[in-house]
């Protein structure tokens, strides 16, 4: 089961000066705006031309038509977590009961170790929900593996 | 982690030090930090992240050697191929190493690996294939770098990141594209 997103509270920004104050102020809107959470469901418009270019960030340890040191991604979305028989994934994501969709992808691709505690995947996430939209789209344009 | 094997993992350290061959600078980070980190509760979340960064590393090492051994590579290219493919075998060397001092076991190189070896035919096409995995690179060890309980382990990791990255921009470079197309890396 995937932890859900949680927000940060912005911490605050005491100094004398008005121009201090302005960029206080400026600074605190910033902090809520980066630290509002983001809920499965509500991620912008992805382009899956855009994803592409974002995926090359993986492709260290996945492709999309080959299992690499991590697994092969044609095929993703309908697909049960940890269902590739020949890809040795943890316990944590066999046992996940996740299936890919956007929402769970958006939820994964955020932060891999809050949401699936136990993943091998060390990394920290694609931050921008944008970026999340752009990658989830490209994954879902891959389509089906062609074995 | 018990205390045994905090003692056995400093042991291990102070006596193989002296023996050390390699001599970058993360490698000598890396190993040192280990007697510390075995401290932290979290160890088993940075073995996870060192072990996910040597799976990619040992891939790195095989596809190196398919390109050295593709005879599509003229000699300065390939020495430059066999240079990198040592540097990644050191990142794999002192990577496992941590993760055994941290009390974890090392993920081993798969039997085989599946590269697209039929869409190679050029020294161009090999310079291209490995361009893309140190990008790849570069972006595994930036999304590692902050997860790290360790900060000492993070900043080691950063260390590679640098080497990954001069490996993308001299690769870059030999296709004739732009070594460095862009500020900051993602």
């Amino acid at each position: 089961m995937l932890r859900g997103h949680d927000g940060r509270t912005p911490g605050r920004v005491g100094a004398p000066g008005q121009a201090v104050r302005t960029l206080s102020a400026l600074l605190g809107a910033l902090a809520l705006v980066l630290s509002a959470p983001v809920q499965g469901g509500e991620l912008p418009e992805g382009d899956a031309a855009r994803g592409e270019a974002i995926y090359d960030r993986c492709q260290a340890c996945h492709s999309l038509e080959r299992n690499r040191s991590g697994p092969k991604h044609c095929g993703l979305f309908g697909r049960p977590a940890g269902s590739i028989e020949a890809y040795p994934y943890s316990d944590a994501m066999r046992n996940s009961g996740i299936v890919w969709d956007e929402a769970s992808l958006d939820r994964f691709l955020e932060d891999p170790f809050e949401a699936l505690p136990g993943t091998r995947m060390g990394y920290a996430g694609v931050k921008d929900p944008q970026e999340r939209a752009d990658l989830i789209a490209f994954l879902a344009a891959a389509g089906a593996c062609a074995d | 982690m018990s205390e045994e094997i905090i003692a056995v993992g400093r042991r291990s350290f102070f006596s193989e030090a002296g023996k050390l061959t390699l001599s970058a600078g993360a490698v000598l980070m890396l190993a040192g930090c280990a007697g510390k980190a075995a401290q932290a509760a979290s160890a088993e979340a940075d073995v996870t992240i060192l072990n996910a960064a040597l799976g990619a590393e040992q891939e790195a090492i095989a596809a190196y050697q398919v390109g050295a051994e593709s005879g599509l590579l003229s000699k300065p290219v390939l020495d430059l191929a066999v240079q990198f493919q040592g540097h990644h075998k050191e990142h794999a060397d002192v990577l496992a190493k941590t993760v055994r001092d941290l009390g974890g076991d090392a993920v081993e190189p798969l039997a085989s690996y599946d590269f697209p070896t039929g869409s190679l035919t050029s020294e161009a096409d090999v310079l291209r294939f490995a361009a893309g995995l140190e990008k790849g690179a570069v972006s595994a060890y930036l999304g590692a770098v902050p997860l790290f309980e360790d900060r000492e382990l993070a900043k080691a990791a950063a260390s590679i990141l640098g080497d990954e990255a001069m490996h993308w921009a001299v690769l870059r470079g030999a296709l004739g594209e732009n070594p460095v197309p862009v500020a900051f890396v993602s």
